[in-house]
């Protein structure tokens, strides 16, 4: 940018928004305007996301509901107990994200850090156990491809037809990949929520001034959203029976 | 417009514009003036439309005769798909909305730029790295898979760069959802006070329909591609009959963004229209709210009508029914549209000037385009010319008739905004008449030939056909022309235009209040509006004020 902007923009701010603090882009009459500009902004994002994942989500209905065997057979082989802790572990970690928020709200700088790097710890917790899992179900011959099931750990009923065998197949690569994007969207969280840990012990954030915990706590209740879908729809089918 | 308290119109030489208040590179590529980044992507998809433009030159040299001789039949798929996936994603989706909308939006509604202005220039690195990455792609060998890249041939089977497209593509779809997530949050928020929402310009209500449209059908096709992306890495994948999955499953979630998409293309241009016929016409737009509901009924019922282009693919007659059903659905707004032009014309004071010719030629070709869609949507008519000519000149009558015809028409409306300085009349109308001439030639013998059976996507094709399709590649010559007349007559008016002042057209907008070029933040004041956006009497007249 060059000077001659820069004067401009400066000058035009002195005059105009001197009661104002410093958060206030030119482009935005009120601080009120901006903060509700930028949530509007994040929830219009997360809808985005919600399209994103609706792929997804639809492509796995349209095949769970012409073969619910398959689906009900493959996911007996995940790890129930695992994925439990992991729920619990990912919800308390939209606790303390929360908590995080509030000391926002609150001017509390040193709960800010507290519970952003909480809500880290938590959030690395899942991804560990996560990948734990993957690695139970490398071992148990369970990746998509050349080599499934060369163990054997799924056994075929006789009722079964050939596409149905096949859909066991097919849960496995709807369940890497879909547990797969959610964790990605959970690194990309960790690396925002370090970001404001930062800025957050530099003490950028106050009751005046907070959007960024709040948007990112938004995210963050996002994903954790997504997970609250994905683990009945993989984890918990037909346990009942 | 009527306004309580304006910009001051003076517009001396000596103030600072936007164009003047910095020089140098740098002061572009980290601009994040909304005025700034517009120009930056009418530089960018000037510069792909030309790509696309010579792929298109080469496809339709080949089929002058009926055997092949000017390129190999690889090339020529290859050539096909790059003349797509350039004009589609880096060149039609970005047109009108990022360079027009991003240019004018806020000023019409009075804000200072958009609500995010790093996000918007980041829409338009994401741009060019998606371009880029298509180019690349092409120049080391190109992709014949279509722009479709359906599956399987472009997971399993086609041996050419569809990865490096798709990366392409991916990218610039998050440059559109950046437009559409920013026009959205502005359009909300950042109106100026006395703006009502039935006080907009019919241009934000359809940028406003497109920006939904973009935001909620842009990451179906991103999940899409990167579901094709791991298929052809791992050759593993939801679309493999091997692993119990299914290719028209691809199909669905595919057109489930690109059918909506069309109405990316579209809606703006509606918009662009809405504003040059009444200014010409000198009269205000005739049923206000029924053209706002218009836009938003497209985008809406258009996420609803995917399934019609699936009707020979196998999927159920029933959903072929209701998706036939639902297509004749959008022709109700889409009529309401055109009628309502009509009726602003109706009693007007018409007069002919450059934007004037594309408006109109606008209105006629969408309604060619529109039509050829409801025998296009008709379960019957449909397996008679699936995958026909019939099928490429009616998308092209919405494309090139309809967006393209619009873009221009808006950059020849809002040239002298931009810029301050007025072009050439004569040649500018010359070159209306000649895109509006040459497109006929083009696209009217392709909608004769589907119809007689020929089909799409073949490099050699029976005798019979050859006049037709020598009267088509004429026609594409003549086009050529006519698109690159504006090019070189507006970069003229750059240095030899004579200056306007701030509303040459004598147009109502509240764009035209702020000075032309538009300093830095659009006006001095915040604007205070008191009335809608068309306040035209009859017999006003276009007052040429050329400085």
């Amino acid at each position: 940018m060059s000077t001659h902007e820069v004067s401009a923009r400066e000058a035009k701010h002195a005059h105009g928004h001197e009661h104002e603090s410093g958060h206030l882009a030119h482009h935005f009459e009120t601080l009120d305007q901006q903060s509700k500009s930028a949530t509007l902004g994040m929830w219009t994002f997360l809808a985005t996301e919600v399209m994103f994942f609706g792929g997804l989500f639809g492509g796995y209905a349209v095949y769970r509901a012409i073969n619910p065997e398959s689906f009900a057979l493959a996911s007996r082989q995940l790890n129930v107990a695992l994925g439990s802790i992991n729920t619990f572990f990912l919800l308390t970690s939209s606790l303390t994200m929360a908590l995080a928020v509030h000391a926002g709200q609150t001017s509390n700088r040193k709960g800010q850090v507290r519970f952003l790097l909480l809500t880290m710890l938590l959030g690395a917790t899942f991804l560990g156990i996560k990948a734990y899992e993957y690695y139970e179900e490398f071992e148990k011959g369970l990746i998509p491809g050349l080599h499934f099931n060369s163990k054997g750990v799924l056994q075929f009923p006789t009722s079964f037809s050939e596409l149905a065998v096949r859909r066991t197949q097919l849960f496995f690569i709807f369940y890497f990949f879909m547990t797969g994007l959610h964790a990605t969207h959970m690194v990309i969280g960790l690396g925002v929520l370090g970001t404001l840990a930062v800025l957050a012990h530099r003490g950028h954030y106050s009751e005046e001034y907070y959007t960024p915990l709040e948007l990112s706590g938004l995210y963050w209740h996002f994903v954790d959203i997504v997970w609250i879908f994905l683990f009945p729809l993989l984890y918990l089918i037909d346990l009942h029976k | 417009m009527s306004t309580a308290s304006t910009a001051s119109a003076a517009s001396g030489d000596r103030r600072p514009n936007y164009l003047n208040v910095a020089y140098g590179l740098r002061s572009w590529l980290l601009t994040t003036d909304h005025k700034r980044i517009a120009i930056l992507y009418m530089i960018t998809i000037t510069f792909f439309f030309f790509i696309g433009g010579a792929a298109a030159t080469v496809v339709r040299l080949e089929l002058m005769t009926p055997q092949g001789d000017v390129v190999q039949p690889e090339d020529y798929n290859k050539l096909f798909t790059l003349h797509g996936v350039i004009m589609i994603f880096f060149f039609l989706i970005p047109s009108i909305p990022a360079v027009l909308g991003n240019f004018l939006i806020p000023m019409m509604i009075g804000a200072k730029d958009l609500a995010f202005p790093k996000l918007n220039l980041a829409s338009w690195y994401f741009l060019v790295g998606g371009g880029l990455f298509a180019l690349w792609a092409a120049v080391t060998g190109g992709v014949d898979t279509g722009w479709t890249f359906y599956t399987p041939y472009s997971s399993m089977f086609s041996n050419t760069n569809v990865m490096a497209t798709a990366i392409g593509a991916f990218l610039s779809g998050f440059s559109s959802i950046f437009t559409g997530l920013n026009f959205i949050v502005t359009i909300h928020k950042m109106r100026a006070p006395g703006m009502t929402w039935f006080r907009l310009p019919l241009f934000v209500w359809a940028h406003y329909a497109t920006s939904l449209i973009q935001v909620l059908g842009t990451p179906v096709v991103a999940v899409s591609l990167l579901l094709v992306g791991l298929e052809r890495l791992f050759h593993v994948g939801i679309f493999d009959p091997k692993y119990g999955g299914d290719p028209i499953l691809f199909q669905h979630l595919f057109w489930f963004y690109s059918h909506p998409a069309v109405y990316i293309m579209l809606l703006p241009g509606m918009g662009v229209v809405s504003e040059i016929i009444t200014c010409f016409a000198r009269r205000p737009i005739f049923g206000y709210r029924f053209m706002a509901g218009a836009v938003l009924a497209i985008a809406v019922l258009g996420f609803l009508v995917w399934g019609h282009h699936m009707f020979v693919s196998g999927q159920s007659m029933y959903a072929g029914m209701v998706f036939s059903l639902l297509s004749f659905l959008v022709a109700i707004p889409s009529a309401v549209k055109v009628f309502n032009w009509t009726a602003t014309l109706w009693k007007g004071s018409v007069t002919a000037d450059t934007p004037m010719l594309y408006a109109l030629g606008f209105i006629g070709l969408f309604t060619i385009g529109g039509l050829t869609g409801l025998m296009l949507g008709s379960l019957a008519i449909d397996v008679h010319v699936h995958d026909t000519y019939f099928v490429v000149g009616h998308f092209h009558y919405i494309m090139v008739g309809g967006t393209v015809m619009a873009y221009l028409g808006g950059i020849h409306f809002w040239w002298p905004k931009m810029t301050g300085r007025m072009y050439s009349e004569l040649w500018s109308k010359l070159s209306a008449l000649t895109v509006f001439v040459g497109f006929n030639l083009t696209f009217f013998p392709q909608l004769i030939l589907g119809y007689v059976g020929m089909p799409r996507r073949y490099y050699e094709y029976p005798p019979e056909f050859q006049v037709l399709n020598v009267m088509s590649t004429a026609g594409a010559s003549i086009l050529a022309v006519g698109y690159l007349m504006p090019l070189i007559y507006l970069l003229l008016s750059l240095g030899i235009g004579p200056k306007v002042g701030h509303n040459p057209w004598n147009a109502s907008g509240l764009e035209w209040e702020a000075a032309s070029p538009p300093p830095t933040f659009n006006f001095d004041e915040t604007p205070i509006v008191t009335g809608g956006p068309y306040v035209y009497e009859l017999g006003g007249g276009v007052q040429r004020e050329h400085a």
